[in-house]
Order: C-alpha cells, then sequence, then structure tokens
C-alpha cells in the first residue's frame, strides 16, 4: 500500500464498502447521514488536509465498541457538564465588592448586555453602593477577569464563567465605564 | 477499578494449554456416555499411597495460582486427586465449557466462584437478547454441593432474582457477591442478598443492567440488618433507581470495615460529605453525582467538602465524578498526592479543568478520563504521573463522525512521560503509525494495547497508508504483550506482523480489517498462545476459518460475525472436531424472512471447546452444528 494515489485508495475504499457486510435491520435507511469528504490539501505537511476519511456511512451496530452503561451515563454527562449551549439555563455566579453574598443569573434570560445590566441592577439595588459607580467584570474560560461589552453577546455567554460587580474605582484599569 | 476487574478481563490463561491436552485423551478413551469421567473409577488406592496423597493435600493447599494447579493436576492420578480435594476457587472461563455437574465431581470443597458467560461482543449489542448464559443450572448445583462457598463472581451472565436468592437460602457462610456487566436481577433480589447474607462482606454490582418495574422498585438499602455488619465494599453506581439516604448513612455507620463505597447517582454533594463523615477510612470512594443540590440562595458548602476530604486520609482510589460541576473539584486536592487510582471517565472536564488536579496526583497508577481533556490534558497527564501503569481514555462522543479532541499527539506524549505503563486504551478519531511506533518502543512493559480509532479503515493521518506498520511495531517491540485490539486501515500484512512476533498474544479483537483470509491464518497459525479471538466485519471466508482446525482446541472460543464464513465451512469444522460447540446466531431479521429455509451465509459464529457438549438451553435463533 506505499506509494498509494489518493484516486487508488478511493477505488479501494468503494470495494471495501462493496464487501462490508451491514448489520441493520432491513428495511433501515442506509444513506449516510452527511457527506463529510474531504481531500488532499497541496502540501502533506499539513495533518488537516491530508485525512482522508471516507464518506460518513450509517452508524453501524455496536461501533464504536462502548457499552451501553457508559453511553447512557456519558449522555447524562453531556446534558450537565456541557451547559453552554443549552437554552435550559446557564447559570453563573454573581458576585459584587462589598455584598455578604452571592447571587445565581441565568444567562440565557438575557438577550443583549442591556438587558444584563437592568437584570443585574435590579438584583443588586439593595445594597448601598452607588450604582453610576460599578463596572461589570467576567472572569472567562481562562480565568482572566475582562470586561464586560467588548465581545458580541453570543461570543460572551459562551466564555463568561463568573461575573463580578466591582466598585468603580477598581475598575479603572478595565478601560471606560460601561 | 478494583483490582477484580482487571483480573477478569486479563485472565491468566496459559495454564490451560497444559490441562486440556491430558483431559482430552481422557475423554476419547472413555466410554462415549458424556457422564463426568475422573480418572479414578479403579479402586482406592494403597494405604501407604494413601499417606503420601494426604502429605501431598497438605503441600498442595498452599498453591494458588490457576496455572500452577492445572499442571500439578497433570502429572499423574494421585496428583491429581490431591489437586481436587486442595482447591478452593473454581475459575470457569465459559459457563458452557463444563456442566455443573462434572466440576462438582471433580472438586469436593470449593469456596469461590468465578464465572464467565456471554461472549464479549455481546457489550456492544452483538448478541440478541435471550442467547443464554444462565446462571440458574449453576446456582442450583453449587448451592447444594458447596455449603461452604464464600464467593461468587459472575461476568456477563443472565442472574434472576431467583438466583439471589437460593444463593441467600443455601450458603449459610455467603460473604462476597461480585456481578460484573450482568442482566436479568431486580431491587427485588439485591434485598433479598442484603436481609438474608447475615456474613456478607461484599456486594459489588459493576455495569450490570438492573431492571426494575416502575411501581416495583425496592429500597433495598434498607434492608441490610440492623446489627453492625461485616461489609467491607459496597459498589452500586449502577442501580439507578433512587433509595433511602438516611438508610444508607446509617448502615455506613454500623459498618466499620468498610473500605470500599461507590454510590449512584441519586448522592449529591451535601449527602456525599455526610457518608464520608460516617466512614473516614474508606479506601475507595465513588462519588455519585458531583453537584450541589443547592439551588438559589444555598450557602456554598464547599468548605464542608474540603474538610471532608482531608479527614479521609486513606483514599486511594476516587471514582465517580457524575455530572460534574468543576468547581468543586478542588475540594479533593488534599487527597490528590495518595491517589493511586482515579477514573474521571464520566465527567465532562477540559484541559484547564483537569490540569490543576491531575498536577498533584504524582504517585496516580491507574486513571480513567474522557477525551474532553484533549491532547493538553494528556500533556499534564505524561508530565506528572510518571508511574502510570494503566490509562483508558474514552470519547464523550461515540460515533465515528464526531470531533475527535485527543489524537497521535496526546498519544505520543503519554508514551515520553509514562514509561512503566502496561496497559492502554485509546479511543480516538486521528492517529498515526509514527505515534504507535513511538509508544511502543517507549513503553517496552506494555502488556494490553488497545487501540481504536473510531472512524472505520481510516489510515495514517499524515501518510495516508494503512496502520500495519504501527500495530507491527507493537507486537514487534512490546515482548510482554498478552491483549491486543486494533482498529484503523489494517492490510494482510498487520496480521502477518502479529502472527510473526505476537507470541504471547491471550486475546485479540479485530473489527473492519484485513484484505483476504491471509490475514486470519497469519494469527491463526503465528499466535500460538491466543485464547480468545474475536472478529467483526472483516473479510475472512471458510478457507481461513478451516486452516485453524488444529488450533481450536487450545482456544476458550472464536467469534466471528459479519465476515464471509458459509455454512459449508461451519459445519466442516463441527464435523471434524467433536468437542467444540458450533454456534451460529442469526438475527431476528433473517430468522423470520427465512422460515424452514437455510441461508447459506453466516451472520454470526461463536464457536468454544466444550467438555459439555451442545448446551441444551440454545434459544431458536442459534443452530448448534
Amino acid at each position: 500500500m506505499e506509494g498509494q494515489t489518493q484516486k487508488s485508495y478511493d477505488a479501494e475504499v468503494d470495494n471495501l464498502k462493496d464487501t462490508e457486510l451491514r448489520l441493520g435491520l432491513p428495511g433501515s435507511d442506509e444513506e449516510p447521514k452527511k457527506a463529510k469528504k474531504r481531500g488532499l490539501g497541496e502540501s502533506s505537511m499539513k495533518a488537516e488536509s491530508v485525512e482522508t476519511a471516507p464518506v460518513a456511512k450509517a452508524q453501524v451496530v455496536g461501533w464504536p465498541p462502548i457499552r451501553s452503561y457508559r453511553k447512557n451515563s456519558i449522555q447524562m454527562a453531556k446534558k450537565g457538564g456541557d451547559q453552554n449551549n443549552e437554552k435550559g439555563g446557564l447559570f453563573v455566579k454573581v458576585s459584587m465588592d462589598g455584598a455578604p453574598y452571592l447571587r445565581k443569573v441565568d444567562l440565557n434570560m438575557y438577550k443583549g448586555y442591556r438587558e444584563l445590566r437592568e437584570g443585574l441592577d435590579a438584583m443588586f439595588k439593595c445594597f448601598p453602593t452607588a450604582k453610576d459607580e460599578f463596572a461589570i467584570a467576567y472572569e472567562d474560560k481562562d480565568s482572566d477577569l475582562m470586561l464586560v461589552g467588548d465581545v458580541p453577546w453570543e461570543m460572551f455567554i459562551t466564555s463568561c464563567k463568573k461575573l463580578r460587580i466591582m466598585k468603580g474605582s477598581e475598575a479603572i484599569g478595565l478601560g471606560s465605564s460601561p | 477499578m478494583r483490582e477484580e476487574i482487571s483480573d477478569m478481563s486479563e485472565d491468566d490463561e496459559t495454564g490451560e494449554r497444559a490441562r486440556w491436552a491430558p483431559d482430552l485423551s481422557k475423554i476419547r478413551s472413555d466410554d462415549s456416555d458424556s457422564g463426568p469421567g475422573p480418572p479414578v473409577g479403579d479402586s482406592p488406592p494403597p494405604f501407604s499411597d494413601q499417606v503420601l496423597e494426604n502429605v501431598l493435600e497438605n503441600v498442595l493447599e498452599f498453591l494458588t495460582s490457576r496455572r500452577d494447579r492445572n499442571a500439578a493436576s497433570a502429572v499423574c492420578r494421585s496428583w491429581y486427586r490431591a489437586e481436587a480435594q486442595t482447591r478452593r476457587e473454581l475459575f470457569i472461563g465459559n459457563c458452557y465449557a463444563v456442566t455443573p455437574h462434572r466440576a462438582i465431581e471433580r472438586f469436593r470443597s470449593i469456596k469461590s466462584v468465578v464465572l464467565k458467560g456471554k461472549p464479549r461482543f455481546a457489550d456492544f449489542n452483538l448478541v440478541p437478547h435471550g442467547w443464554g448464559a444462565n446462571f440458574h443450572p449453576w446456582v442450583k448445583s453449587l448451592g447444594a454441593a458447596y455449603r461452604n462457598l464464600e464467593r461468587i463472581c459472575l461476568k456477563r451472565m443472565s442472574v434472576t432474582d431467583n438466583d439471589l436468592t437460593i444463593i441467600a437460602d443455601s450458603l449459610p457462610l455467603f460473604k462476597d457477591l461480585i456481578l460484573i456487566c450482568c442482566e436479568g436481577f431486580s431491587t427485588l433480589g439485591l434485598a433479598v442478598i442484603a436481609e438474608r447474607c447475615r456474613h456478607l462482606r461484599v456486594l459489588d454490582l459493576i455495569e450490570d443492567y438492573v431492571e426494575d418495574e416502575e411501581d416495583e422498585v425496592v429500597d433495598w438499602i434498607s434492608k441490610f440488618p440492623e446489627t453492625t455488619t461485616s461489609l467491607e465494599s459496597l459498589v452500586f453506581d449502577c442501580v439507578g433507581c433512587p433509595f433511602n439516604f438516611e438508610a444508607l448513612e446509617r448502615l455506613v455507620a454500623r459498618s466499620p470495615s468498610l473500605r470500599q463505597l461507590r454510590v449512584n447517582h441519586h448522592v449529591a454533594l451535601e449527602q456525599l460529605r455526610r457518608l464520608m463523615a460516617r466512614a473516614p477510612q474508606l479506601t475507595h470512594l465513588g462519588t455519585g453525582t458531583f453537584r450541589s443540590e443547592a439551588g438559589f440562595g444555598e450557602v456554598d458548602p464547599n468548605l464542608d467538602l474540603v474538610s471532608a476530604f482531608g479527614a479521609s486520609k486513606s483514599l486511594v482510589c476516587l471514582s465517580g465524578f457524575r455530572d460534574i460541576e468543576s468547581e468543586f473539584l478542588p475540594s479533593i486536592y488534599s487527597v490528590c498526592a495518595n491517589l493511586t487510582s482515579l477514573n474521571f471517565s464520566y465527567a465532562n472536564l477540559t484541559a484547564e479543568e483537569l490540569i490543576p488536579v491531575i498536577r498533584q496526583c504524582h504517585n496516580l497508577q491507574t486513571f480513567w478520563v474522557l477525551d474532553t481533556v484533549g491532547d493538553e490534558g494528556l500533556r499534564a497527564v505524561a508530565e506528572t504521573c510518571r508511574n502510570l501503569r494503566e490509562l483508558r481514555v474514552f470519547p464523550l462522543d461515540a460515533t465515528e463522525d464526531s470531533d475527535g479532541s485527543v489524537s497521535d499527539i496526546g498519544l505520543q506524549l503519554i508514551s515520553e512521560g509514562c514509561r512503566k505503563l502496561r496497559s492502554i486504551l485509546f479511543f480516538c478519531q486521528r492517529m498515526t503509525n509514527a505515534a504507535v511506533i513511538t509508544m511502543s518502543k517507549n513503553c517496552p512493559d506494555l502488556v494490553v494495547f488497545r487501540l481504536c480509532i473510531m472512524g472505520r479503515h481510516r489510515p495514517d493521518r499524515t501518510t495516508g497508508e494503512p496502520m500495519d506498520a504501527g500495530f507491527g511495531a507493537i507486537v514487534m517491540n512490546c515482548k510482554k504483550l498478552t491483549r491486543l485490539s486494533v482498529s484503523g486501515l489494517l492490510t494482510d500484512k498487520a496480521f502477518e506482523y502479529i502472527g510473526r512476533y505476537g507470541k504471547l498474544v491471550r486475546t485479540l479483537s479485530v473489527a473492519f480489517a484485513g484484505d483476504s483470509d491471509l490475514g486470519l491464518r497469519y494469527v491463526l497459525e503465528g499466535c500460538t498462545r491466543l485464547q480468545k479471538l474475536e472478529i467483526r466485519d472483516s473479510p475472512f471466508g471458510d478457507t481461513s476459518l478451516i486452516s485453524g482446525l488444529p488450533f481450536y482446541y487450545n482456544m476458550r472460543f472464536l467469534w466471528m460475525s459479519s465476515c464471509n464464513l458459509s455454512m459449508r465451512g461451519c459445519r466442516e469444522v463441527a464435523r471434524d472436531k467433536p468437542n467444540l460447540v458450533v454456534e451460529v446466531i442469526r438475527d431476528w431479521a433473517s430468522l423470520e424472512e427465512e422460515e424452514g429455509e437455510e441461508t447459506e451465509m453466516v451472520e454470526k459464529l461463536y464457536l468454544y471447546r466444550s467438555l459439555a457438549g451442545p448446551r441444551t438451553d440454545a434459544p431458536t435463533f442459534v443452530k448448534i452444528l
């Protein structure tokens, strides 16, 4: 198989597909779900472009070989752990400097930065901090403290891990107040 | 994660070969009825011989290894008898290889039984439901014959509540029940065990399928007697139904010997903290849901969790971490340095979340993780866990077209850092021969190498070549290798390497590989220690099947599904080898289509050596040739 060209490899793939015995039930859909054909790139140094993944095939019984117990448990992990794309609740903690306890907000409840600010206003209005002198900052995936408002809202909600309402004096280094 | 699991999959098989040769010749020379025919049908031995036998028995008491015992039993009749009297653990790797009656006839005082049932591919839905491996005939016989039986360990058996009741009622000294990948029982059966096995020491339910009707769930945890228990291990993460938590808390409080506890996902962090407070002596802990129950406005329990782990000075093994809220991970920092085993394979963690934890786990020997940590996460593992012996990387998204997060880069990093690696299971989408070759050179102690490139027929991602060279290097350089699973685009060349160099390989798993009959022939002729061979979707036909005839008696089983086998070839094997049971398993679909008419093509073949002859409990979709 050394020095095989893409063309002859494709032919072999087709031959393999001919001999392939599938375990689908009679009448099951055998069309590939997506046509994801990737060709060779110009340079063989580029790892991704040389990847000659065949056209996506219909799912085969028992492949990849993962036990059902694990598959079912992972389903729960996918839903619970990866909250970033879930419409059902994207809760992040909100701390306010000087406040005795934290709150949690659901970022999915807001359509944009203005609604978020209004929501936070309402939540923390009981605390005697002058509202004009605070900035809203957030901790992102890399644990950096960022000023809220710089990036598009969609990008913000996927990277925001925690919110922090900071006193105006501390927020000077973060840029102009929102 | 326990020792039992590794023992169960990599069971020592080398003794079987020595044992089978003498036994089979005895079968043939004895008369044709299939009654148990031990070689001691003649008159009792003279007195002096009896004395020698008694002395020998005292010596053989110390012999524990199965391989050694099998060898000793083949020396002569006297040794055979002495060994039979002194064997305490009965290991039966295929429940259909021998009848319960025959086993009981030979071994008179057994304390521990290990039984394995369905072929491993049953885990991946390739064996239709109802195929067999019923524990019932065994439990009836064992219960009657071995009153002192203390331990039962089953893997891939079908176990009913009735069977569990028989255990509880027949065995007054019963202590250890370990069920791995079993099905057929419910919380009803568990309640009987809890209630009636007064000396229960170990109740380990590992990846079982526990069936409960909605309205018939029993709170089995509450059924343990109210007195102090002798429980040392309680594992029930696979039992999905809810239970009374206070009952568990009280049970843990009155089980001073408890060292292993793995709970199910109905236990959240607040409850975990309470359990840990009751059992600071735990060495193995499986958390439930690693998430706070607290909703909006509650006190952050993080602080208490930190002190809970801080107080558990004996913890060496952590698992569970279901539905993880990663902000609680720092609470385990205090135990990390002592951990030898960590299972994050149900936790969706990024590299950023893993790294602060793994960087403290210098003594880790076993690590299971999800591929969400990516190659960067594996880098941290490689840099920190220098003593790692076993690594398993599972996919979050177990489909062929998912975007895998780990690759040859991660594999290479692991091989550079973890030089003492003995066992690896690695799921990925992209791999290169170079990385596999590097691992074969860096990790010469590898005993188990299982690489699953999830896309079928996928070649080396940089060169476009088949993965022959990589797997070839593994069998060539890893001289202790006994278990191998191959994947990716593979030609007959790969099998030539395996046959030529894989002289110690006992278990081989093949899927979507090879070009022709030659591939299978290389393996059958070359791998002299082969015990378990499972193949799916590979172009091996009758010629290769028949070429294996001289070797099938030396193997525990052969599984071939979706290959190129026909009834003609399978019949020839059955004809030629009377002590092989040749099962042709049909799909439900084809069963309905051809009523009374036989298809020539064989979809699933399962053949195994047996002293019991064709089994009598085969369902209609199994045809025994």
